[in-house]
C-alpha cells in the first residue's frame, strides 16, 4: 500500500539533478547523464555519520519493501553508535524486538504478485554489485509510462523496482539518439542509445540534497554488507605490524645461525 | 634439543642408544623419537645453497595446517544442505566470534595454497628438481596438487553462492563428456538431477573428510620421499657424491638449525603478505571471493560470465578455446596430467637452468607466460580475440611438454661444476 501512494506521488512531484552530474549540465555545455555509467557513489564506512543518515534513510523508504536479514536492529545500533532508547524509538518497528533481524513489512507473495517479483533483500547488494551499481541505479530512474511503474533505469533496464524516491528526486525524462550500425550482410539496423536526461518536475530536495540522500543510503548498505570490515581494517594495521617486526626478529635469528656456513 | 657451542655450531643430538634417563630414556625405549629427529631434522642434511625459491615448499605446508585448523573451526558453524549453506557462511562472518577472520584466513588460504603450489612447481622446473632420482618425489607432488584441486573445487561450492552452483554446474558436465558412461556419471557425481543439496553434502563430506586424509598422507610420502632422495639444489648438483672424512656430504648443512630458522624467516614474511589480504584486501578485487558469489545459489540465473576461481582458469582458458566439448575437455585433462611425464619427457643431461643453455630456458618462460595469460583469459569472455589468443597460448602451453624431448635433447649445455656456487653472507 505504501508502494503505491508512494507511487501516486512520484507522478505528481517534481525533479531536481544531483550534485555531481550538475556542474556538465551547466558549465560544460554538456548534456545532463550522459557520462552515467562512470559516476562514483565515492562513499566511506568510517563516516559515521553518513551511515547514521544512511540508516534512517532506509529505515524511511527502503525497508518498506527490502529486508536486511542478515543484520540485526541491535547490531545497526551497536555499530552506529545509536543508543538503545533511540534505536527502539525511532527504528525499530512496533512489535519488533531489538535483537530481530531487520525484515520488510511487505509479505513476500504480495510483494510477488505486485512487481512480479519479490524485492531483494539488501544485506549483501554492495558486495555483488558494489557501491557504484547501487548509487547509479538510484540517480538514473526516469520517466517511462510504457513501463508498469511508469519509471526506467539506466542502469538496470525494465527493473521492476518503481522510483519510489521520486517524491525526493523529482521527475526527469531521458533523451535517446538513434544510431544506425552496418550489419554484415549489408543491411542498416537502428539502435536506441541514451543521450541524456530532461528534467521533467523537481523533487522535495534541491539537487545536491538527493545525491547525499543517495550517498548515505549506499554508505549505510557498504556498512550492512560486511559489519565487521572497520574493526577488520583497524585491527589489521596492528596485525602487519607485528608481523614485519616478528619477520625482521626471525631474520636476525636466522643471520646468527648462518654465520657458521661457509 | 641441540646445544649450542661457543662457536654457535649445533652439536648433533645425541643419538638414540647414547645414555639418558628419565622421561626421555623412558619415551625412546617404547618410541624412536630421538632416532627419529635426528635422522630427518638434525642429521638430515640439505643443501646450503638454497635460493629464495626454496621457501615455499615449507611455506605451503604452514598453509596446509592453516587450512586444516581454520577448516575445523569454520565447520563448527558451517550448515550444509541448500536451505543453510548460504545463510551459515553469513553467520560466520557476522555473529560468530572472530567468524570473519577465520573465513577470510580460510578463503584466502586457498588462494595462497595454489600459489605457493605453483611457485614451488616452477622451482622444480627451474632446476629440474623432478629429475632421476626424484621422478617419485614429482610424481607424489602432482598427486598433491591433484588432491588440491578438487579439495579446493568441492570447497568452493560450499558456501552456495550463484558462481559456486553455476561453477559446479560446469565442472561436474565435464564428466559427461567421457563417452558411454559419461551422462550416468555426471549423475552418480551429483546425486540428483541437477546440483542439488545431495550435491552439496556429499562435497561437504569429501572436503572436510576424505579429500584432507588423502591431501596429509599425500604431504606425507611426498616428505618421506624427498628425504630419502635429499633435495636438489640451485646448481642441480647431488651433494651426496662429494662427502667429507665424517661421510656427511662437504655442501651439506643439518636441515636443524640451519633451515628451521631460516624458513622461519619465509613464513614471517608470507605471514605479512597473508594478513595484508585478510585485513584489507579480503576479496581482491574478485579474485579471491567474486561478487555474485555475494548472491545465493539461484539454477533460475545465470551469472554473466561463468568463471572459475583464478587458479583453474588457464585450464578454463584450453577447454574453451576449442569449439567441440568433449576435445575440449580432453585437452583441459592432458593439460593437467602432462605434468606427470615431465621426468621422463626431459632429455637433458643436467637439472639446473643454470647450466642449461637458450632452448630450454627459452621454453621454460614461454611456457610460464602461457601459464599465466591463459589465467587471465580464462577470466574473460570467450568471445573474439580472447579465442584466438587463448588458442595461440594453448599450443605453447602443450608445446612446452610435447617438444620437450627435442629441445631439452639439441640444448647446448654448461659444464657443471664439481660443487654447488654458495656465497656466505
Amino acid at each position: 500500500m505504501r508502494t503505491e501512494a508512494l507511487l501516486a506521488a512520484a507522478l505528481l512531484t517534481i525533479a531536481a539533478c544531483a550534485s555531481q552530474r550538475l556542474p556538465a549540465a551547466e558549465e560544460g555545455g554538456g548534456k545532463f547523464g550522459a557520462d552515467w555509467d562512470s559516476w562514483r557513489a565515492g562513499t566511506s564506512v568510517s563516516d559515521l555519520a553518513s551511515v547514521q543518515r544512511g540508516a534512517r534513510n532506509f529505515v524511511s523508504y527502503c525497508r518498506g519493501c527490502h529486508s536486511l536479514k542478515y543484520e540485526r536492529w541491535s547490531r545497526l545500533g551497536a555499530d552506529l553508535k545509536i543508543p538503545p532508547q533511540l534505536l527502539e524509538k525511532e527504528l525499530v518497528p512496533p512489535g519488533a524486538k531489538a535483537t530481530d533481524y531487520i525484515q520488510t513489512a511487505m509479505p513476500s507473495a504480495d510483494a510477488e504478485a505486485w512487481f512480479g517479483k519479490a524485492p531483494p533483500d539488501l544485506s549483501l547488494m554492495v558486495r555483488a554489485r558494489g557501491t557504484d551499481y547501487i548509487y547509479q541505479y538510484l540517480t538514473t530512474f526516469y520517466v517511462d509510462p510504457s513501463r508498469q511503474t511508469g519509471a526506467n533505469n539506466l542502469r538496470y533496464p525494465s527493473t521492476a523496482m518503481p522510483h519510489v524516491l521520486s517524491e525526493l528526486e523529482g521527475l526527469k525524462r531521458a533523451e535517446f539518439r538513434t544510431v544506425l550500425h552496418h550489419a554484415p550482410g549489408g543491411a542498416l539496423t537502428e539502435e536506441q542509445v541514451f543521450d541524456h536526461f530532461e528534467p521533467v518536475a523537481p523533487g522535495r530536495l534541491a539537487l545536491t540534497e538527493y545525491d547525499g540522500f543517495v550517498r548515505d543510503t549506499v554508505n549505510f548498505l557498504d556498512y550492512v554488507s560486511e559489519p565487521t570490515q572497520l574493526e577488520r581494517r583497524s585491527l589489521g594495521v596492528w596485525v602487519v605490524l607485528f608481523l614485519l617486526v616478528f619477520s625482521w626478529l626471525a631474520l636476525l635469528v636466522k643471520r646468527e645461525y648462518w654465520k657458521d656456513v661457509h | 634439543m641441540t646445544v649450542k657451542t661457543a662457536t654457535g655450531a649445533a652439536a648433533p643430538m645425541p643419538k638414540a642408544g647414547a645414555p639418558k634417563k628419565g622421561f626421555r630414556a623412558w619415551l625412546n625405549k617404547r618410541m624412536p623419537v630421538d632416532e627419529f629427529l635426528a635422522s630427518q631434522v638434525t642429521e638430515y642434511y640439505a643443501p646450503k645453497n638454497f635460493n629464495v625459491w626454496y621457501y615455499f615448499g615449507s611455506i605451503a605446508l604452514v598453509v596446509l595446517v592453516l587450512q586444516l585448523v581454520s577448516g575445523i573451526f569454520l565447520a563448527m558453524f558451517y550448515k550444509p544442505g541448500e536451505a543453510t549453506a548460504f545463510d551459515s557462511v553469513q553467520f560466520i562472518m557476522r555473529e560468530v566470534d572472530w567468524g570473519w577472520l577465520i573465513r577470510y584466513l580460510h578463503s584466502s588460504g586457498a588462494s595462497f595454497f595454489f600459489i605457493l603450489v605453483y611457485l614451488h612447481m616452477f622451482r622444480a622446473f627451474l632446476y629440474g628438481s623432478y629429475k632421476a632420482p626424484r621422478e617419485l618425489l614429482w610424481l607424489l607432488g602432482m598427486l598433491v596438487y591433484l588432491a588440491l584441486m578438487a579439495e579446493a573445487f568441492m570447497g568452493y561450492v560450499l558456501p552456495w553462492g550463484n558462481m559456486s552452483f553455476w561453477g559446479a554446474q560446469v565442472i561436474v558436465n565435464l564428466f559427461g563428456t567421457i563417452p558411454g558412461i559419461g551422462p550416468d556419471l555426471v549423475l552418480w557425481i551429483r546425486g540428483d538431477y541437477g546440483i542439488a543439496d545431495a550435491t552439496l553434502n556429499r562435497f561437504f563430506s569429501l572436503h572436510v573428510a576424505a579429500l584432507p586424509l588423502a591431501l596429509i598422507g599425500l604431504v606425507a610420502l611426498h616428505l618421506v620421499a624427498l628425504h630419502e632422495v635429499g633435495s636438489n639444489n640451485p646448481d642441480g648438483i647431488e651433494i651426496k657424491e662429494k662427502v667429507g672424512a665424517d661421510g656427511k656430504p662437504l655442501d651439506g648443512i643439518p636441515f636443524h638449525p640451519y633451515y628451521t630458522v631460516k624458513d622461519f624467516v619465509g613464513i614471517a614474511v608470507f605471514l605479512v603478505l597473508l594478513a595484508i589480504t585478510v585485513f584489507f584486501v579480503p576479496t581482491l578485487g574478485g579474485l579471491f571471493l567474486e561478487a555474485p558469489n555475494f548472491e545465493p545459489a539461484n539454477p533460475m540465473s545465470t551469472p554473466e560470465h561463468i568463471a572459475p576461481v583464478w587458479y583453474f582458469t588457464p585450464f578454463y582458458a584450453i577447454l574453451r578455446a576449442v569449439p567441440d566439448q568433449r576435445m575440449g575437455a580432453l585437452l583441459m585433462l592432458i593439460a593437467v596430467m602432462a605434468f606427470l611425464f615431465v621426468p621422463w619427457l626431459d632429455r637433458s643431461p643436467v637439472r639446473s637452468m643454470r647450466y642449461r643453455g637458450w632452448l630450454s630456458r627459452s621454453a621454460l618462460a614461454i611456457f610460464a607466460v602461457s601459464f599465466v595469460v591463459l589465467g587471465y583469459l580464462g577470466m574473460q569472455p570467450a568471445e573474439g580475440l580472447y579465442v584466438l589468443l587463448a588458442r595461440i597460448f594453448a599450443a605453447l602451453y602443450f608445446a612446452f611438454f610435447f617438444l620437450m624431448p627435442l629441445y631439452t635433447w639439441l640444448d647446448p649445455v654448461k659444464p657443471v661444476p664439481e660443487r654447488v656456487v654458495y656465497h656466505a653472507h
